[in-house]
């Protein structure tokens, strides 16, 4: 086997490992009924009931019992941990194959970005701050960009000369990490949006149907809010400096700090859409309740940045190959 | 005005109507909601640029626009659409930002030098209104307080009122304040280099071909740009040689353009490597190697047996570098014996330059860089070349006016493939040796005043942006009160989790023996 069939065969392995550990999160989404019970009862109960009496609340109606529904989802993490390490070593095995950093085209850039939002998933669930069974979102929508990869999967080969720079190293890989994180920045933003809208249709009485329903186990509303305000002021300054990175490299490379190629131009919208989105979490109720809105608008425009901008406007971006 | 036995309506005189006008207009445009719409018009004004060809970027590509949309183009030009970066509404609005910026960005610095000297708060006197408050058990100990604090940087006032209540008030993150103040400020510097870059910088670009020196002024340039204050005659003096141009391929992709120039500025020579990404500075005017492609070199030898010989740079048309230029033998029709012009005796030929030709795929147009087996496909012209009449025309193909018109005669039917050392035969009896083929190089010279103004603006940037996001503001109060009892308290300035905790290990370390409580179980989730 080559390099590059190695280091193929290590990119399906994490896309197979992913979606199994995607399946896993789901049964312990939709099967573990403990979290938001066990509240209920403490309400009930007064604050110091013994947690696992709710268990049995409804026991039958569910053919997975919560404690193996809980195992999938220790099983999910496990699946996630391997699939992340799958992926490491099928770039580790690029570069070891290609002789160089694997930032070279878009296939390898998205590949990258797929990287850093596991990880930052990954670090999440470690330190605690998000619960476990979100992974499934994580998964998803790291798999999503896994999957757009492929679309425009490159040979692994030489890279063109403007890119022969180690600028490439810290430009290239702040954006990615940037790109990652506020992935899951995103996915954040999208499940607080979610959540509100299930408490609105609660307090207003009216009945949850099937797309809101999977609302009801994720955590407050709040909360959800709060951390997706985090990620994104942790990404931010990533973001800036890979932009200022980036005009470094292209004053060296191109003869000027910045042209209005259109990679730079949606890059300095991205940028601008994220400062707004920073403004408008602080300044007053109304903008703080549009601003998760801002932040999706925000990774919109991050991906139409990645993809049409390098498959349909031509710039000093487009390289070789895509 | 005429005098009215009524007294007066007490109508504001216009300058003060004016002046109360003018500060309701300031404070809108300087609220931050303002700058958030127009942050976003900025962004949104933004995205022309990019679906439309800039002249800025590429003139061709916008004269190209032009020949495919004859109608909408004019329209669109009105617009600026092809400058949309120098147009007045994209101006418009980031110079409304700038003034937006400075106005809040004064007041601010105001109030936060003023801040940063006064005095810290007391707290209320109900401190269990606070989201931080506990009640300590006697004994925490005030010179032991001022010490914790003092070491962990804490800024502190001491108050003592006369019913024996002391009460020390600490506060902690005013760099967040600083640090944001920092970096919008940084985006006004940015946003000034900017601008002297575009009123000071100037640029041209040359094709070079090897063995070729060109000195540096404006007419030796195949395209050029100077700012507005930049003076034509004060451009720094300088020759530069290209001596050896080197570009190596892998698998049919470049992978590294290496150049070898030499140059010469007031009496001095230097030689440098030349490569993409390591530019050469000369006294301040940086020489980039931005571009590259093949010359061809012909010989032509008319009808009379006179020879010239012509190198003449191609440009590249796909990846491949398959490229695209033009041969013009405007001496063609002098006859050196009688001394007479036959102005239809001109001779010209479109070119294609193939790198590397392989006649077994059965195209023209081959797929390898490299200069394995060139071949020249060739179309003669003869007749008028039209360049008589001034206009400037693309020196890499024949004037089509003129094939239009009938004033050029095509020679051959079909296109004529030749290699390096065949010759091509006209009907005038002319003809045309494929001599060889060289490099060129495209050099971009750029001198810009407003870059290092733009790199400290972004440094300045950075450093501010992390401790305005990072830093958290809070304070912290401590207070012994008259009955023996000591209670503090704690509230955050900005939403950060984890404020319990600080300052439960400050009461821990002022008083010892305080046992913070044990954190609810299932907050959050209260019905
Ligand atoms: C008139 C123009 C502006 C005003 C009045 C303004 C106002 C403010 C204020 C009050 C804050 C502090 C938020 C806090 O309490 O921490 C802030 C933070 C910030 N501003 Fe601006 N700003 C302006 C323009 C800009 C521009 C043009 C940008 C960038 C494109 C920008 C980017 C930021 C960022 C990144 C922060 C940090 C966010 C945070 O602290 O949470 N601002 N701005």
């Amino acid at each position: 086997m080559t390099g590059a069939e190695a280091a193929n065969a290590l990119f399906v392995a994490t896309i197979l490992t992913y979606a199994a550990a995607m399946f896993a999160y789901a049964v312990e989404y939709a099967f573990d009924k403990r979290a938001p019970k066990r509240a209920k009862a403490l309400a009930a109960v007064g604050a110091s009931g013994e947690s696992d009496a709710a268990e049995s609340e409804s026991p039958g109606e569910a053919p997975i019992s919560p404690a193996a529904a809980r195992g999938a989802g220790r099983l999910g993490l496990i699946l996630t941990f391997l699939g992340t390490a799958a992926l490491a070593a099928s770039i580790v095995t690029r570069v070891i194959y290609t002789g160089r950093w694997p930032w070279g085209n878009m296939f390898e850039y998205t590949v990258g970005v797929a990287l850093a939002g596991m990880v930052t998933w990954l670090v999440l669930v470690s330190r605690g701050t998000v619960p476990r069974r979100l992974g499934l979102f994580a998964a998803f929508a790291v798999t999503m960009v896994l999957g757009t990869s492929v679309r425009v999967y490159t040979e692994a080969g030489p890279l063109v000369p403007a890119l022969d720079s180690y600028w490439i190293i810290i430009h290239v890989t702040a954006a990615i990490a940037a790109s990652g994180i506020l992935l899951i920045g995103c996915v954040f933003a999208i499940l607080h949006l979610i959540k509100r809208r299930y408490d609105r249709q609660v307090s207003d009485g009216k009945p949850i149907r099937f797309p809101l329903s999977i609302a009801e186990r994720l955590p407050d509303a709040t909360a959800l809010e709060r951390l997706t305000f985090k990620i994104h002021v942790f990404a931010f300054p990533l973001l800036t400096f890979g932009i200022f990175a980036g005009s470094v490299w292209a004053h060296f490379a191109w003869g000027r700090y910045w042209a209005w190629d259109p990679k730079e131009v949606w890059a300095f919208i991205a940028w601008v859409v994220y400062a707004a989105y920073l403004h408008a979490r602080v300044s007053g109720r109304s903008a703080k309740v549009n601003a998760p809105w801002i932040a999706i608008l925000g990774y919109a425009v991050m991906l139409f940045n990645l993809t049409a901008v390098n498959l349909i406007f031509s710039g000093l971006h487009s390289y070789a190959g895509v | 005005m005429t005098a009215t036995l009524a007294p007066p309506p007490r109508k504001p005189k216009p300058a003060k109507r004016l002046r109360s006008f003018a500060r309701r207009w300031w404070h809108q445009l300087t609220s931050m909601r303002t700058a958030l719409l127009l942050l976003l018009a900025l962004a949104l004004a933004a995205i022309p640029g990019s679906t439309f060809p800039q002249r800025s970027i590429s003139a061709v590509e916008v004269t190209d626009y032009f020949a495919e949309h004859p109608d909408l183009a004019p329209w669109l030009d009105r617009l600026w659409a092809f400058d949309v970066y120098t147009s007045p509404w994209f101006s418009a609005i980031y110079l409304l930002l700038m003034v937006s910026l400075v106005g809040c960005i004064i007041p601010r610095l105001g109030v936060h030098w003023k801040a940063l000297r006064a005095k810290v708060p007391d707290a209320p006197k109900r401190m269990s209104i606070l989201p931080y408050h506990r009640e300590v058990a006697p004994g925490a100990n005030q010179s032991l307080a001022r010490a914790v604090l003092k070491q962990r940087r804490w800024r502190t006032t001491v108050r003592e009122a006369e019913d024996g209540t002391v009460t020390i008030a600490a506060e902690k993150g005013q760099l967040r304040e600083t640090g944001n103040l920092l970096f919008h400020t940084s985006i006004i510097f940015m946003l000034v280099g900017v601008a002297v870059g575009s009123l000071m910088s100037w640029y041209g670009n040359r094709i070079l071909s090897e063995d070729k020196t060109y000195c540096n002024n404006l007419q030796q340039y195949d395209e050029y740009g100077l700012g507005a204050w930049v003076d034509e005659t004060s451009l720094p003096q300088f020759c530069l040689t290209l001596d050896d141009f080197d570009a190596e391929f892998t698998n049919g992709g470049p992978t590294a353009y290496d150049a070898d120039v030499s140059y010469e500025t007031g009496g001095e020579t230097g030689d440098y490597h030349l490569e993409v990404n390591y530019p050469l500075n000369i006294d301040g005017t940086n020489v980039f190697l931005i571009g590259h492609g093949y010359t061809a070199v012909v010989t032509y030898t008319d009808r009379y047996g006179q020879t010239q010989t012509l190198h003449q740079e191609f440009l590249a048309m796909d990846a491949a570098l398959n490229s695209e230029g033009a041969f013009k033998f405007p001496d063609a029709n002098y006859n050196p014996e009688t001394g007479a012009v036959d102005d239809d005796a001109e001779v010209g030929f479109d070119a294609v330059l193939v790198p590397t030709y392989d006649d077994s795929t059965g195209m023209l147009i081959g797929s390898d860089p490299e200069l394995n087996n060139p071949v020249l496909a060739l179309t003669a012209y003869i007749g008028d070349l039209g360049l008589a009449d001034g206009r400037p025309e693309s020196v890499y193909s024949v004037n089509e006016a003129q094939i239009a018109s009938g004033a050029l005669q095509q020679d051959n039917d079909e296109v004529e493939v030749i290699g390096v050392g065949d010759t091509m035969r006209l009907t005038d009896g002319s003809s045309l040796t494929f001599d060889g083929v060289e490099q060129y190089a495209v050099l971009q010279v750029r001198h810009d005043p407003g870059g290092p103004i733009v790199l400290a603006g972004a440094l300045l940037l950075l450093g501010g942006l992390l401790p305005a996001l990072a830093v958290r503001r809070r304070r912290y109060w401590i207070r012994w009160n008259p009955d023996g009892t000591v209670e503090t308290a704690g509230l955050n300035r900005n939403d950060y989790d984890g404020l319990d905790e600080e300052c439960d290990a400050l009461t821990a370390e002022i008083a010892p023996g305080f046992e913070p409580p044990q954190p609810e179980p299932d907050q959050g989730s209260k019905p």
